[in-house]
C-alpha cells in the first residue's frame, strides 16, 4: 500500500518537473524573443554603419541572434541583454573581417556602398535646401574620417556616436578598458575633427 | 622636476581624451556628429524594413562554394598529375641513361674483343713468317760460305 503511494506521489512530481521544464523553456523562449524583437534593429544598424554593406550587415545580424539564441541559458545577466548582444556582433564582424583577411579568394568584391551614396541619407526634417548640403557635406567628411580609422577606433566611435553608448557600456562591450576607450575615442574625433577643419 | 613633467604631460593627454565628450565646444564637430548619426539612423531605418531576397545570397554562396571546390580540385589534380608526370619522365630517363650505359659497355666489349682478335691474328701472322722465312734465306747463306772459302 504503502509502495503503491510512493510510486503514484512520484509520478506526480515527474509530471510536475516536466510541466515546470516546459513553463521555464517557453519563458525563456519568450523572452528572447522580446530581446530579438526589442534589439535587433540597432544591432543590424551598430553593423550596417560598421561594414556599409546592408547584405552583410543583415547576415551578420542573423548570425548574432542565431549565437546568442544558442548560449541563452549561459547569459547570467552580468550585463545588460544589449552589452551581451552587441558584443557578440563586435566579435562576428571582427572574425568575419579576419576571415576575409584569411580568405582573400572567396570575397574578392565588396557589396560596401561608396561614401558619397552613405552621405545621400538625411532625415527629411525642417530644413532649407542649403542646410540639407550643408548637413551632406558633413555627413561625407565624417565618413570620410571613419574610412580612416583602425576597426577598434571605428567601433568605439560608432558606439559612442551612433548608438550613445556610455563610456562603461562601450567597455564591456568591446572587453576594454575604460582608459582605452578613451583613447581611441579622442584619436577618432581628431581624425573627424581634422576632416572637417581641412574642408571648412 | 621630470617626474612632474610627465605626470603633467599624461594628465594632459588624460584631459584631451575626456574632452572628445565636451564636443558642445566645437559647434561644427558637434553639429556633424549629429548630421552623421541622424544619417546613419534613416539609412539603417530604411535598409531595416526593406525585403531581401536571401534565396540570391543563398545561391551566391553556394555557386562560390563550388567553384572554391572547383578550383581547388584543379589545383590538386594539377599538382597530382604533375607530380605523376615527373616521375614517370624521371624513370623513364633513367631506363634511357642505363640503357645507353648498356650499350657503351657493350660497344667496348666487343671493341676490345676485336683488338684481341687482331693482335692474335698478327701474332699468328708474325710467327708463321718467322718460321718459313730462315728456309728461304738458305741458299743465300751457303753461297756466302763458299765465297769465303775461296
Amino acid at each position: 500500500m504503502a509502495a503503491g503511494t510512493v510510486t503514484a506521489l512520484e509520478a506526480v512530481t515527474g509530471a510536475a518537473a516536466d510541466d515546470l521544464a516546459a513553463r521555464a523553456l517557453e519563458t525563456a523562449t519568450q523572452e528572447f524573443s522580446t530581446i530579438v524583437s526589442t534589439h535587433r534593429p540597432q544591432i543590424f544598424r551598430f553593423l550596417l554603419a560598421s561594414t556599409r554593406d546592408v547584405d552583410l550587415a543583415e547576415t551578420l545580424t542573423q548570425e548574432c541572434f542565431l549565437k546568442a539564441h544558442r548560449n541563452w541559458s549561459s547569459f547570467r545577466g552580468e550585463s545588460s541583454a544589449m552589452t551581451w548582444l552587441m558584443r557578440i556582433a563586435i566579435n562576428l564582424q571582427k572574425d568575419h573581417w579576419r576571415n576575409r583577411r584569411m580568405q582573400f579568394w572567396r570575397h574578392t568584391r565588396t557589396n560596401a556602398v561608396d561614401l558619397d551614396e552613405a552621405s545621400d541619407w538625411l532625415p527629411s526634417g525642417e530644413r532649407t535646401a542649403e542646410q540639407q548640403i550643408l548637413a551632406k557635406e558633413q555627413v561625407s567628411q565624417v565618413w570620410r574620417a571613419v574610412k580612416g580609422l583602425s576597426e577598434r577606433q571605428r567601433t568605439v566611435f560608432m558606439l559612442r556616436y551612433v548608438e550613445e553608448q556610455e563610456l562603461s557600456e562601450i567597455a564591456r562591450a568591446t572587453g576594454l578598458s575604460e582608459g582605452t576607450v578613451k583613447a581611441h575615442l579622442s584619436r577618432a574625433v581628431g581624425r573627424v575633427r581634422a576632416e572637417l577643419g581641412g574642408k571648412r | 622636476m621630470r617626474f612632474i613633467g610627465l605626470f603633467g604631460k599624461k594628465r594632459d593627454r588624460v584631459e584631451t581624451s575626456t574632452e572628445l565628450d565636451l564636443a558642445g565646444a566645437d559647434e561644427a564637430l558637434e553639429q556633424a556628429l549629429k548630421n552623421f548619426r541622424q544619417s546613419v539612423l534613416s539609412w539603417s531605418e530604411a535598409e531595416f524594413g526593406r525585403a531581401r531576397p536571401a534565396a540570391k545570397t543563398v545561391r551566391q554562396r553556394s555557386w562560390r562554394l563550388a567553384a572554391g571546390w572547383a578550383l581547388s580540385m584543379v589545383l590538386v589534380a594539377g599538382s597530382v598529375s604533375g607530380g605523376v608526370y615527373d616521375h614517370h619522365r624521371r624513370t623513364e630517363m633513367a631506363k634511357a641513361a642505363a640503357a645507353a650505359q648498356a650499350a657503351e659497355r657493350q660497344r667496348a666489349v666487343a671493341e676490345q674483343r676485336a683488338r684481341e682478335d687482331e693482335e692474335d691474328l698478327l701474332a699468328k701472322v708474325d710467327s708463321d713468317v718467322s718460321k718459313e722465312v730462315p728456309s728461304a734465306m738458305e741458299p743465300l747463306a751457303q753461297l756466302m760460305a763458299e765465297d769465303d772459302i775461296r
